[in-house]
């Protein structure tokens, strides 16, 4: 591991130390603070460079004992700094695809050289040792970095573990997407990644407006470093996204790591995994759809805000798509997922693009699949997958049809904000014009009054957008996953017929023989039909597994799904919820300015 | 056909200060009817004066009529120097007209339930609007019923006495070409009139003060229009979702039917306290500024007359100077320039008094209306909270 520290992150300690410090850090949310902070002897478990996957209950008895991620910690501030030291350091309008970590070399000065030694059971100062400690201005460096007018930087996604009744992680991105553009301006755009849109204030992560803090707790300690905001850095070429892992599984080969990937990487995944035999019958969740206008936007470099939503929306919608994958107890195993998250480089997945040859095969296949599921129909000896499947169609259509109203109502409350902006500045410029004292103030307030609405409206059409209707665009394309799955078990039901029809011709072909008595012709014959026989039965069980894998994952979906819209409409439900508290306030502040008009 | 009670009317009046205080003469609109177009109101009178024939008595009148009135009394030369109150607009219910239409059209598009709570909604908004046209033409007589001299006023009194229909001849096509004639002559003589230099500082602040103040306010209310619209649209989407959610978790056997079920509830319920929203802004703040726009183009006709006065009053003392050169007709030419002064001055002197009265209303209708909505908002918002709590509630606890 040493060898590749330019290009990894800085290899762990192979020990786990107990730095029982850091748990206090992460008050608000149990789950997280164990996953990261608490800690526990166990080092010896999980150590990189072991591949094996295990039994989903060792891995829950390993979560509940072995320690969480200081190191993964450490690596991550050290990666980040590393980072910073390469920007700073590197031509800040090249498009480059990496950049170049040979700062390993020079990590923050800060920090103590100790700290960076792989030695297996040195103690690794606490971090919060490290953030306290004055010669780690650990802000600093990145700070220094802010200030620069850097006008390219990178999409950083942070990852942080997850709550125990799981597989031991998931993805947490949190974008911080700093507008080089808005800077320009003065304003800096703080994104957190439960997508809510906040000016920058002097406002410290944890108090995210939110109210979902408990998310970002996770991150916290990356928050500190970042002085007020996170942000880093901001995005001019979204499709060099930074995937930063980090894991308590013992298959990967660090606890903690980041790559940079393109949005078709994203997209080469899917293929690879969608052709995949033995994951036929899974619900694979489809990655979000290409746009060529947001991508051209965003590539001429304008900074208009619907190319920043639109950045933001695909990074959202990126890291859904990855923690579905690896919620996924089949797709987490499989090798390709695994060498997309820890590869350096992966060879670039041109198999995507819409013109290439790769790109007119799945166009003709697709054709043909759509024929061939037209003229053939199957013989369903259970009923149960014609009624899941008319269901699924049913709900599918009722969805995008939700989906057509939330996206009115966006328009209609996005509508509601300018028109209130405009409807301010009227009034106060009535305010201005009205000769008695304290009703021309009484007016100035309400005008004060109605731009902090605007304001409300606007965070409430973004939570509606991000939380609510893309919610509803995930399924539908989830949905069109699972029609998917049943495409493929009747095709598989297809293969299984053709293979019996076709045994059958070679039985007859063989009784034929028989009686025009060629026995040499008839021992390839036989051969022939031993061949086929064994095809049949290997289709049949084909078909079979494939039945039951459907059905299972079925029922995982669903109840996936359930959690999934709860989480979902109660984060949007608490979200309007604020707004509409925040709302009270402001009115119940302007009241006493109206009673006091004379 | 519609009409509507006495207890709604109370919460309506809200743009002027209550007005009917004056137990002398008591005005109320207590019943109206809607047939197509036209509106057919009831004017009911309680007086005390002896000039009536009756203390008590009802005439049907429509909306014509009320504009018959509001042009006897512009027209009249004595109320030359008072602030006439501003004629009510008339009926419109082309915006709710208009939608029941597209929504016939559209309801192939949309369940049964849809139709019908859409149908619901625009019903209310019929009414709302027909509240409103009440409320404006009830404010009207009883602006009037409160000014002291206006209310002795003769048409007036046979507006509201006369039982037989006033048949008031619509105006044809020449006087109605002659009013807009007329209306573009002034507006021309506003402008030669505005140059004119004003000898009391009152006046002028006057002047200045009411022409900036009117495209200002004339401005914020056609915002605030559009603000109030958007609302309602955002109730609406609302309804559309509620219903949409409904039948999604019809069909849904899955174990996130309950989550549907509970969002689409909460969802029908916010529609409605939306749907308030919108339109107690509506009434409290667009119909404030609309109110007081109207208001401020009558005080800015009495600055006008007066200032024409002025004028004519100039031009007397320029035509004495003139007959006294020529020593003809002096006697004539005095007794012109002396009427000429003393109409100016009666002007002036009214002018006045009604300027300041009408500032004082202004401040308290502002006031009393912020107040009233800063109120309902707040209500609403907390219902809003409660709604969502409890649903939030349900939901985890689930």
């Amino acid at each position: 591991m040493a060898s590749s520290a330019d290009r990894n992150p800085p290899p762990f300690p192979a020990s786990e130390e107990p730095q029982p410090e850091l748990s206090d850090m992460a008050e608000g949310d149990s789950d997280e603070g164990e996953d990261i902070f608490v800690s526990n002897s166990h080092p010896a478990s999980v150590s990189r460079g072991v591949s094996q996957p295990e039994e989903p209950a060792d891995l829950f008895s390993e979560e509940a004992t072995t320690t969480a991620k200081p190191n993964g910690v450490h690596s991550d501030d050290d990666d980040l700094f590393a980072e910073a030291q390469a920007d700073l350091s590197s031509d800040p309008s090249s498009d480059s695809t990496r950049k170049d970590l040979s700062s390993s070399s020079g990590p923050p000065s800060a920090r103590s050289p100790a700290a960076l030694q792989p030695t297996s059971l040195e103690q690794v100062p606490p971090l919060t040792k490290l953030l306290r400690n004055p010669q780690t201005p650990a802000g600093n460096h990145l700070h220094r970095h802010l200030r620069l007018p850097v006008p390219i930087c990178h999409v950083l996604f942070l990852f942080k573990p997850k709550c125990l009744n799981c597989f031991g992680f998931r993805f947490c991105i949190n974008v911080a997407l700093c507008v080089a553009a808005g800077r320009r301006r003065g304003q800096g755009y703080f994104r957190c990644g439960c997508c809510c849109h906040q000016p920058r204030e002097s406002r410290r992560w944890d108090e995210c407006i939110c109210g979902l803090q408990s998310i970002h707790q996770g991150v916290y300690f990356k928050a500190l470093m970042f002085n007020s905001g996170c942000e880093v850095l901001c995005s001019h070429s979204p499709s060099f996204p930074r995937v930063l892992l980090q894991t308590s599984l013992p298959m990967f080969k660090s606890k903690a790591f980041t790559a940079r990937r393109r949005f078709s990487d994203f997209l080469g995944l899917y293929e690879k995994l969608s052709a995949k035999q033995s994951l036929h019958g899974c619900i694979i969740p489809p990655p979000p759809e290409k746009s060529v206008v947001g991508m051209t936007k965003v590539k001429v470099g304008m900074d208009d805000p619907s190319s920043v939503e639109f950045v933001e929306k695909r990074r959202a919608a990126l890291e859904r798509y990855l923690q579905r994958i690896v919620s996924h107890p089949l797709l987490l195993q499989d090798p390709d997922v695994r060498e997309f998250l820890e590869r350096d480089d992966l060879p670039r997945a041109v198999n995507t693009q819409a013109l290439s040859g790769a790109g007119f095969l799945k166009m003709i296949t697709k054709a043909s699949d759509a024929v061939s599921k037209m003229t053939i129909k199957m013989n369903e000896s259970d009923t149960w997958f014609e009624d899941k499947f008319q269901e699924v169609d049913m709900e599918e259509q009722q969805l995008r049809k939700l989906h057509a109203v939330v996206d009115s109502l966006v328009n209609h409350r996005k509508e509601l904000c300018m028109n209130t902006a405009v409807f301010a500045k009227s009034m106060a410029m009535l305010g201005n014009s009205e000769d008695n004292t304290a009703l021309s103030r009484a007016l100035s307030q309400l005008a004060e009054v109605e731009d902090k609405m605007e304001q409300l409206h606007q965070e409430q059409a973004g939570s509606d957008f991000f939380i609510f209707a893309e919610l509803l665009a995930d399924y539908i394309r989830l949905l069109g996953a699972v029609r998917g799955c049943f495409d493929q078990r009747v095709r598989a039901w297809q293969r299984w017929q053709e293979a019996q029809s076709t045994l059958q011709k070679k039985r007859e072909a063989e009784a034929k023989l028989l009686w025009a008595n060629k026995p040499d012709k008839l021992q390839q014959a036989k051969e022939e039909i031993a061949e086929w026989e064994a095809k049949v039965t290997q289709y049949e069980r084909d078909f079979d597994r494939i039945g039951m894998t459907v059905r299972k994952e079925v029922l995982r979906f669903e109840k996936e799904k359930a959690k999934d819209f709860k989480s979902q409409i109660i984060k949007y439900l608490e979200a309007m919820l604020q707004s509409q508290q925040r709302l009270i306030k402001f009115w119940e502040a302007f009241l006493p300015e109206a009673k006091a008009i004379a | 056909m519609t009409s509507i009670d006495e207890s709604d009317k109370e919460k309506l009046r809200s743009v002027s200060v209550d007005l009917n205080n004056d137990t002398a003469l008591l005005i109320d609109i207590p019943d109206a009817l809607c047939e197509r177009d036209k509106v057919k109101f009831t004017v009911h009178t309680k007086t005390t004066l002896t000039s009536f024939q009756k203390p008590d008595f009802s005439v049907p009148r429509q909306h014509e009529d009320f504009i018959w009135l509001h042009d006897a009394l512009v027209e009249t030369e004595d109320y030359a120097g008072l602030i006439i109150p501003p004629a009510p607009p008339k009926p419109d219910f082309e915006s709710p007209r208009d939608k029941m239409h597209k929504l016939g059209e559209g309801e192939s598009t949309m369940t049964k339930e849809e139709y019908t709570k859409m149908k619901q909604e625009l019903e209310a908004e019929y009414l709302a609007v027909f509240k409103k046209t009440v409320q404006v033409h009830e404010v009207f007589l009883q602006r009037l019923s409160s000014h002291p001299v206006l209310s002795k006023d003769r048409n007036f009194q046979i507006f509201l006495e006369y039982d037989q229909d006033l048949s008031v001849r619509r105006k044809n096509a020449k006087e109605m070409f002659g009013g807009f004639f007329k209306n573009m002559v002034k507006s021309a003589d506003e402008v030669l009139i505005s140059g004119i230099k004003e000898v009391d500082d009152f006046f002028e602040q006057e002047k200045t003060f009411l022409l900036d103040y009117y495209s200002k306010i004339k401005d914020s209310t056609a915002k605030a229009e559009k603000m109030t619209r958007s609302h309602k649209n955002i109730a609406d989407d609302y309804i559309h979702i509620s219903a949409t959610l409904n039948s999604l978790c019809a069909e849904d056997s899955t174990p996130n039917k309950k989550n549907l079920e509970k969002l689409s509830d909460l969802f029908e319920r916010l529609r409605k306290v939306e749907g308030r929203v919108a339109s107690d802004q509506e009434l409290k703040l667009t119909e404030l500024l609309r109110y007081y726009m109207r208001d401020i183009q009558a005080a800015k006709d009495l600055l006008y007359r007066r200032a024409r006065a002025l004028v004519d009053y100039e031009n007397s003392n320029k035509a004495l100077d003139k007959a006294r050169l020529k020593s003809k007709d002096i006697p004539q030419a005095e007794e012109h320039q002396r009427q000429c002064l003393q109409k100016f001055d009666k002007l002036s002197e009214s002018a006045k008094k009604e300027l300041t009265s009408f500032k004082g209303r202004r401040v308290v209708a502002f006031r009393k209306n912020l107040i009233e909505m800063a109120e309902l908002e707040i209500k609403h918002a907390k219902n809003n909270v409660a709604l969502l709590q409890g649903c939030v509630d349900l939901l985890k606890n689930n």
